[in-house]
């Protein structure tokens, strides 16, 4: 259930994002989503690629502070309003949302969106109680 | 106290060099009542006797920073403790700071000196004193402030800081006279201009002391021209009492030291030999007035020269040029003396950034910047941005209690800064001086 995202910290340069995503290419890695959140001084890179095993290797080698990070992905319909029930019933539950953002790519008539909660088994539980479709590491990782 | 030509501050050489030599005497008779004299005279055989003239002083050893530490906070003194009347610390140290004491009668010479130093500027009774230097542990604040009273001029203690204030307190009792660091007057200067107040015109002033951070003759001229006054250079250190050790006549060529009170040498940094007047080297102070807390030729770290002309202005006492730089990498912000080693053990007390560092002072609006740029573990690092941030806090409130500047705190990626061996360069100083 709980998908592999890739945490990278940068120093507040452009830079480092070209180097990183060509350093990803150049082995072959596929970027699936990407976000950023930073302060004014430094960043932090968040990556879901199609194979974060590797992609922690690559970047480890060339001398970056790289982590796993589990995440929930799930799949929301691509209307009005969509969003906003899956977090009302989190907040409902207390859960709360570290971060969010959505994938680069959709699925059919839905959006997929990455969610970073601090107590993640609960969270599944409760988006399955929604009937929330959560989305495997498996399809991500050959999406 | 005699004023003017038969002043002190005019006595002939030899009379000088008399008074040097029976006040060492004396100093090393007090001296021996602290632990920390009685013990090196002691081993090195001292007695007052050895000194028949100035030159004597080469043979006793030197002071260092360290040995102020490592016999903190009373293995100085040389007086009851029931005799001291003051203390102040230095700033900008961690774990032992150097301690000061006073006796009443130190208070008393201080403040003196101080208003010898004023009067040598022209100043005196009627003219209207501020005192911008941080009052407290820091000596630029009260040792200036009991030498003003003696110089007969009216104190207002404002303290440092609160820009809002003191403008209104210029305004308001027509400040003649400020004490004040070169950074701060260059900031006061620009918000006086957003306010539309031209400092010329507007304000009384007349004279400024610039004193407690080093800086260039092109500042002192700006400064000089924006508020249509002259401005003096003082030099200090708490060690020696604070400010006033070295002051500037009209002439404002060089810092005459009151050679009454401290004799001075300039010695060669790596050898510790005695230099002849004119050359380079680091100032040695000893003082010969003071009773609490004799210090016996003191490093003090700072270079600078000797002037080996008589000044023009027909005072006997000798002149230093003023701060050429440190025989350590000590710098100053904000008016505190930090040294890089300080910063460090901040650092290596925390064990979520790597030991390589390095630290960037600015100029930001005249005001000194001190940006710490250090490298974050890779095991640290888990991939929450509140944790950087709560790192970046922890070091920051960290860097102020323990140094008493507040810095900006940089995280870096991993390898990010030059390795480099040996004595590395941690210390970027970007200010123009």
């Amino acid at each position: 259930m709980l998908v592999k995202q890739i945490s990278v910290f940068l120093e507040n340069k452009i830079g480092r994002l070209a180097e990183i995503t060509e350093l990803l290419g150049q082995n072959k890695i596929n970027i699936r989503a990407l976000a950023i959140a930073d302060t004014t001084e430094f960043g932090i890179l968040r990556l879901i690629v199609d194979n974060p095993e590797k992609a922690q290797e690559v970047l480890e080698d060339r001398g970056f502070a790289a982590k796993q990070t589990d995440v929930i992905v799930v799949k929301v319909a691509d209307k009005p309003g969509g969003l906003a029930g899956i977090l009302k019933e989190l907040k409902k539950s207390d859960l709360n949302v570290e971060y969010l953002y959505a994938f680069v790519k959709q699925s059919g008539e839905n959006a997929l969106v990455v969610f970073r909660i601090e107590n993640t088994s609960e969270a599944i539980k409760v988006l399955q109680g929604m009937g929330v479709e959560i989305i495997s590491p498996e399809e991500i990782y050959s999406l | 106290m005699e004023e003017g030509k038969n002043s002190i501050e005019f006595i002939r050489r030899e009379e000088l060099e008399k008074i040097q030599v029976n006040r060492l005497k004396k100093t090393i008779e007090r001296a021996n009542n602290s632990p920390f004299y009685k013990n090196i005279f002691k081993k090195e055989g001292i007695h007052p006797e050895d000194i028949r003239c100035t030159d004597d002083i080469r043979k006793l050893p030197f002071t260092t920073r360290e040995d102020l530490r490592e016999n903190f906070p009373f293995g100085f003194i040389a007086l009851p403790l029931n005799k001291i009347v003051r203390v102040h610390t230095s700033t900008g140290t961690t774990g032992k700071p150097k301690a000061i004491f006073f006796s009443k009668r130190d208070v008393d010479e201080a403040a003196g000196l101080i208003a010898r130093c004023m009067r040598m500027t022209g100043a005196g009774p009627g003219d209207v004193f501020q005192n911008m230097m941080s009052y407290g542990l820091f000596t630029g604040g009260l040792v200036f402030h009991y030498g003003a009273e003696k110089a007969g001029v009216l104190v207002i203690p404002a303290g440092a800081g609160n820009t809002e204030k003191q403008i209104e307190l210029m305004r308001d009792f027509k400040t003649t006279i400020v004490h004040i660091t070169p950074s701060y007057a260059l900031y006061l200067a620009d918000i006086l201009e957003e306010k539309g107040i031209d400092p010329e015109e507007e304000l009384n002033l007349r004279i400024v002391y610039l004193g407690a951070e080093p800086y260039s003759q092109k500042t002192r001229e700006k400064i000089e021209k924006i508020y249509g006054v002259n401005a003096f250079n003082c030099y200090g250190l708490s060690e020696m009492n604070g400010p006033g050790v070295g002051f500037e006549c009209p002439l404002k060529d060089g810092l005459h030291i009151w050679e009454d009170n401290f004799i001075l040498e300039v010695v060669d940094p790596l050898t510790g030999e005695p230099l002849p007047d004119g050359k380079e080297g680091e100032l040695v102070l000893t003082t010969i007035n003071r009773e609490a807390m004799p210090i016996i030729r003191y490093r003090t770290g700072d270079i600078t020269f000797i002037y080996p002309q008589v000044c023009g202005c027909g005072r006997t006492h000798r002149k230093i040029s003023p701060i050429k730089g440190r025989t350590d990498d000590m710098f100053i912000i904000k008016g505190v003396n930090v040294f890089p080693s300080e910063v460090e053990r901040v650092l290596m007390d925390t064990p979520e950034v790597a030991r390589n560092y390095q630290i960037v002072i600015e100029r930001e609006r005249s005001l000194d910047i001190m940006r710490i740029r250090v490298e974050i573990k890779k095991r640290f690092f888990d991939g929450s941005l509140e944790h950087l941030k709560e790192l970046q806090e922890k070091i920051k409130s960290k860097v102020k209690s323990e140094l008493m500047v507040t810095p900006r705190v940089e995280l870096l990626e991993p390898g990010t800064l030059p390795r480099t061996t040996g004595k590395s360069k941690r210390v970027i100083d970007k200010r123009r001086l």
